[in-house]
């Protein structure tokens, strides 16, 4: 058994019900017993959950809408904090941004690869000096100093995933990326999280393509009522969870 | 003035945060400038249209007596630019960039930093204008500018984050904040004497317009470039008004940051 790299024990995590937030203080004010009492008011997501991933291993999790998939990403990634609990991540986490995040249509694919990597924790040094094995890795070549608004969405795509796989990543967090872009690029995509996969990093990844999970993913964790309904090899608790 | 954040310093270098601010701010300048020097432009015709407005209102109409009030006008309407349009976007800023904080583990602090250095960078390219003006005006450049201007840049740079800081954490979770900062930098604008003299206002007033932080700052920029003149007891006075400012939206952006991602 390799060492664990996420764990995660007796982890709490809720959010506050600020239904006042869309209103504004206009609606603060108006409704102000009403948004007093709210603002104690939480609801949780996850209740003392507990598990741990082990180095090199890619583990996806399954489950409803609004069963806190994405809270556990955020949790992993440091983003959030829990409210109870203890959350240990050993290692360098690099989520996958959505499509186009962290990108500027107007600047160059070059410029975009510097602020991208930057914004994901490289430095600048850093990377420049991996810009062109990234140009390289992204086929780009001929583009790279055309802005990225005429790209299309797939060629967005392969840069960002260019940028990610010269981070190093020790954990990679993956929120159904696997859902945009066309069926050719889905492919590529599935391709090279498979290659990070063979190099040991050790992967999460949240989807609701259980097809997905149960091609890249040796373990599965199946989420419900804020516990861990379920834990164990990919390919059983998809067939569980279909099953229910 | 990183030194100030060294409790976020703990595991990344001053490297790293060096690098981040300028990827942002080059970012917007490069967008800004892209293929073109309209963009400077853009940051002159906005002041220079006002100063035209104001001109025309209160010299032609209205009659104030200030002499060369065009050049007065623009010795405050430039670094007035350079506050309202950071602390007037700042309750957008961390709304714009929300993929990101959702995603990455990065100081947001440094969010809001970008957007009014970037700014800054700007204001800091319209100083050649406002000196060409006091040629124009006769008025030769004075010695006292070489550490005037950073003295002020200074002070100017810790009211504008402060409120970016304080404003761009709480729209977070008051969305109509926006709304009401416009409403603020409004009236704001009429309490800070850009296009009048303070001389002017009666004496009962003086508290009010003594009490906003940016009139201090106003009135040094304009002594400055219109009289070479530094008033040190102005300076401090105003200088730690910023710095206190600073301090407070500091400390309730830090309070709410980690919650940042639930609301966004």
């Amino acid at each position: 058994m390799q060492e664990s790299v996420v764990i995660f024990e007796r982890v709490t995590k809720s959010y506050p019900t600020y239904t006042y937030i869309t209103g504004g203080f206009k609606n603060f004010l108006i409704h102000l017993p009403k948004s007093l009492k709210g603002f104690r008011k939480r609801y949780t997501v996850l209740r003392e959950i507990s598990f741990q991933i082990a180095k090199g291993e890619c583990v996806g999790f399954i489950g409803r809408n609004g069963v806190g998939k994405s809270t556990l990403l955020g949790l992993i990634a440091g983003v959030l904090k829990p409210d109870s609990g203890k959350i240990v991540v050993k290692g360098r986490v690099s989520p996958l941004l959505e499509l186009g995040a962290g990108f500027h249509p107007d600047l160059t694919g070059r410029e975009n690869i510097i602020l991208n990597g930057v914004l994901l924790g490289m430095t600048k040094a850093e990377v420049k000096a991996k810009l062109d094995f990234i140009v390289e890795f992204s086929g780009l070549k001929d583009f790279i100093d055309q802005p990225i608004r005429t790209y299309s969405s797939g060629m967005v795509a392969r840069l960002a995933f260019s940028v990610i796989a010269h981070l190093d990543p020790e954990i990679l967090l993956i929120d159904e990326i696997l859902a945009v872009g066309d069926v050719e690029f889905q492919k590529k995509s599935f391709q090279k999280i498979l290659e990070f996969k063979e190099k040991g990093i050790t992967i999460v990844l949240v989807s609701h393509s259980l097809d997905s999970i149960e091609k890249v993913c040796d373990r599965a964790i199946w989420l419900e009522n804020g516990g861990i309904k379920m834990d164990g090899e990919a390919k059983e608790v998809v067939s569980a969870y279909l099953r229910s | 003035m990183l030194l100030n954040f060294h409790s976020f310093l703990q595991s990344k270098s001053y490297q790293y945060y060096f690098d981040l601010v300028s990827v942002l701010v080059a970012k917007e300048l490069k967008v800004r400038y892209k293929n073109s020097i309209l963009g400077y432009f853009w940051s002159l015709l906005n002041p220079l249209a006002l100063a035209i407005i104001f001109y025309f209102a209160f010299k032609v109409i209205m009659r104030v007596p200030i002499e060369n009030y065009s050049f007065f006008l623009l010795c405050g309407l430039f670094p007035w630019q350079w506050f309202a349009n950071s602390v007037g976007s700042s309750p957008m800023v961390l709304l714009g960039n929300a993929s990101l904080i959702k995603k990455v583990n990065f100081p947001t602090y440094i969010i809001p930093l970008a957007s009014i250095l970037n700014d800054a960078v700007h204001f800091l390219l319209t100083i050649p204008v406002i000196l060409l003006f006091g040629f124009l005006f006769k008025v030769t450049p004075s010695p006292v500018y070489v550490w005037g201007i950073p003295c002020w840049f200074v002070a100017q740079f810790f009211l504008t984050y402060g409120l970016s800081l304080l404003f761009s954490s709480i729209n977070l979770f008051f969305r109509d904040l926006e709304r009401l900062v416009s409403l603020f930098l409004l009236l704001l604008f009429y309490l800070t004497p850009v296009f009048y003299d303070v001389s002017l206002v009666p004496k009962d007033y003086h508290r009010i317009i003594f009490l906003n932080p940016a009139t201090g700052i106003i009135i040094g920029w304009r002594d400055l470039f219109m009289k070479g003149a530094f008033d040190v007891g102005l300076y401090f006075v105003y200088f730690f008004y910023s710095l206190g400012i600073f301090f407070v939206g500091f400390f309730i952006f830090r309070k709410l940051s980690p919650r940042f991602a639930e609301v966004l």
